[in-house]
């Protein structure tokens, strides 16, 4: 499906990806080149196939609803681009 | 000192283990290389003295008698995978600069076993290529040349960077990921052995996450007894990746019999592709009269959806990508961009700065077939033929043990070709794809030369879990193939 410049800003959007003009321009062209390819799997009949969750054939292992690890937050902060009184630290966002 | 380094893994242990030699002189011989190959730029972050000072703590534990599978190895490690106190950036932009505060399972597996650590390897952006030319920090040269020619060739993605470190002799063997053959194709192009291991074998916690239902981490080696030395190292049950299945780690070495007597292989007919290189043909054909002669019985098998492995593959992986890369947004690790002040303008200027191309295109693809009203029409239909292609398997080896089938479509090719159309480039992972999507175990092992010179794959495909009929077999394809050719750029 041949996509246009406002969807890709949409899409942008969505990703959180700042794209200019020049770049949302290639990307009309490249991102509906890959979704026109990838349309051919319209050809194959799934009715009634179940869509895969997990190659491996296993119930998803339970534990105990107790802590195994933490007490860590200067291992948590330690590569934190800002970080103050044991936060992380952002823009304002709330007035 | 180039003898030292031009061991495989297993005789540098055998050698270790008699004594004949310290883990501290293999470590220098190692480091040395790593230092003769900057040129290849294989290497993100070499760690000589930390592998100094590992070298020298084996030695001591030998001292004692207290020495592991891989006792004082000198190993490189792919930068996905996360090492504590080393820097760790999946070769992007916005992890520059990440020294983690843990290890990732199997690289504590690995030192545990006494390996040592040479250094972190370049690879492909978030393991995202299949050329190495996406990495920030600028492609891994192949230490391979088409004969008579010096133009620079691609080591594969998107574990090029272990692949060339392998091949070039500065590493006895590294580990690799593979999510659609981003062990096995770089391996093939490198002239080296790559295993991608069953899904579940090998832990993922650690390892930088890029599709998380297809990553799988492996061993690159110079041989298959080293593939099964390094696997078994390698591979545990991990209760920290819920995906990770509890079943023991047979000693893969001992698989390796040399005897494939009655063994069944696979030919899969929709693995002839139209416009296929003769000489990966050839190749293959020698693969099969190899097989038979030492008694293994071919048989014909048909895996029907094979042609629309890779269009799955292509929402799937990014799909996972979208949501896998969503962590890296400026405000816990790494690179931060503020923007103009507001926090949507931080994470979208951090990721628009932080991302290259490849990776950018992948997390919209990923965004647009997850995205309200596309979720169905893409990403569950994937999701379905996904299902019908590990079938296809599942039913094939119902009449055979494995599959036998080329590794790439091609040699390496130059380093630029193929950078501006997306799609060719996809087409790379057509022969290792599928395998991946089924969760299945594959081997690449170098077979022979290109009428150019250069190393070429065959690929082996085996049941779940069964590791050790794969290198079975891998071991009497490589004994017959004898593929004992050097690349023409050696680091020692």
């Amino acid at each position: 499906m041949a996509i246009d410049k406002a969807t890709v800003h949409g899409i942008a959007k969505l990703a959180r990806i700042k794209i200019d003009e020049a770049e949302a321009e290639s990307l009309v062209g490249e991102l509906s080149n890959i979704l026109d390819w990838v349309e051919q799997l319209g050809q194959v009949d799934t009715e009634g196939v179940r869509p895969m969750t997990s190659v491996v054939e296993m119930r998803l292992p339970l534990r105990a609803d107790a802590m195994t690890d933490g007490g860590k937050p200067d291992d948590v902060l330690r590569n934190a681009p800002e970080a103050a009184h044991g936060f992380f630290v952002v823009p304002k966002v709330v007035e | 000192m180039s003898d030292l380094t031009r061991m495989e893994l297993s005789e540098a242990r055998d050698l270790l283990t008699r004594k004949s030699l310290s883990a501290k002189e293999l470590t220098e011989a190692h480091i040395a290389a790593v230092e003769a190959a900057r040129p290849l730029n294989a290497f993100v972050t070499e760690t000589p003295e930390k592998a100094l000072a590992m070298a020298e703590a084996s030695d001591a534990r030998r001292a004692k008698g207290e020495v592991g599978l891989l006792d004082g190895l000198p190993l490189a490690i792919k930068d996905l995978f996360c090492t504590e106190g080393v820097q760790t950036t999946a070769s992007s932009h916005i992890l520059e600069g990440f020294v983690p505060t843990y290890e990732a399972t199997v690289t504590a597996n690995l030192w545990r076993e006494g390996a040592v650590l040479l250094g972190k390897t370049n690879m492909d952006e978030f393991a995202m290529g299949s050329s190495n030319m996406t990495s920030h920090f600028g492609g891994v040269e192949n230490p391979w040349h088409r004969a008579g020619s010096n133009q620079k060739l691609v080591p594969g993605g998107s574990s090029g960077g272990s692949a060339a470190a392998v091949a070039a002799r500065c590493a006895l063997a590294a580990t690799g990921t593979d999510t659609g053959g981003s062990i096995r194709q770089p391996a093939a192009f490198a002239g080296v052995v790559g295993l991608k291991p069953t899904y579940g074998r090998c832990s993922r916690w650690g390892v930088v996450a890029f599709a998380s239902s297809l990553d799988q981490p492996g061993p690159m080696t110079r041989s298959v007894r080293d593939a099964a030395l390094m696997l078994r190292a390698m591979a545990s049950y991990d209760p920290k990746d819920s995906t990770s299945v509890d079943r023991g780690v047979p000693d893969y070495e001992a698989a390796l019999t040399g005897e494939v007597k009655g063994l069944r292989i696979g030919v899969p007919k929709e693995y002839r592709v139209e416009g296929m290189p003769p000489e990966i043909d050839r190749l293959w054909q020698q693969g099969m009269d190899w097989l038979t002669a030492a008694g293994a019985e071919l048989r014909e098998v048909s895996l029907p959806h094979t042609k629309y492995a890779l269009p799955t593959y292509y929402i799937i992986a990014p799909a996972e990508a979208s949501s896998n890369l969503a962590r890296y947004d400026g405000v816990r690790y790494g690179l931060r961009e503020p923007g103009d002040g507001t926090l949507t303008d931080l994470y979208e200027s951090t990721r628009a700065a932080g991302f290259g191309a490849e990776v950018k295109r992948r997390l919209l693809i990923g965004t647009y077939v997850l995205s309200a009203g596309y979720y169905d029409a893409y990403y569950n239909k994937a999701r379905q033929v996904r299902s019908l292609i590990a079938r296809d398997f599942t039913e094939s080896f119902n009449e055979v043990d494995l599959l036998l089938t080329p590794t790439a479509p091609s040699a390496a090719f130059a380093m630029g070709e193929k950078m501006d159309d997306p799609l060719a480039m996809y087409l790379n992972d057509v022969f290792t794809v599928p395998a991946s999507l089924a969760g299945l175990p594959g081997i690449s092992l170098p077979a022979g030369p290109s009428d150019e010179g250069l190393p070429l794959g065959l690929q082996l495909i085996g049941r779940a879990f069964d590791e050790e009929t794969l290198l079975r077999a891998a071991g009497v394809l490589e004994t017959a193939a004898g593929f004992d050719s050097l690349p023409s750029f050696l680091a020692a």
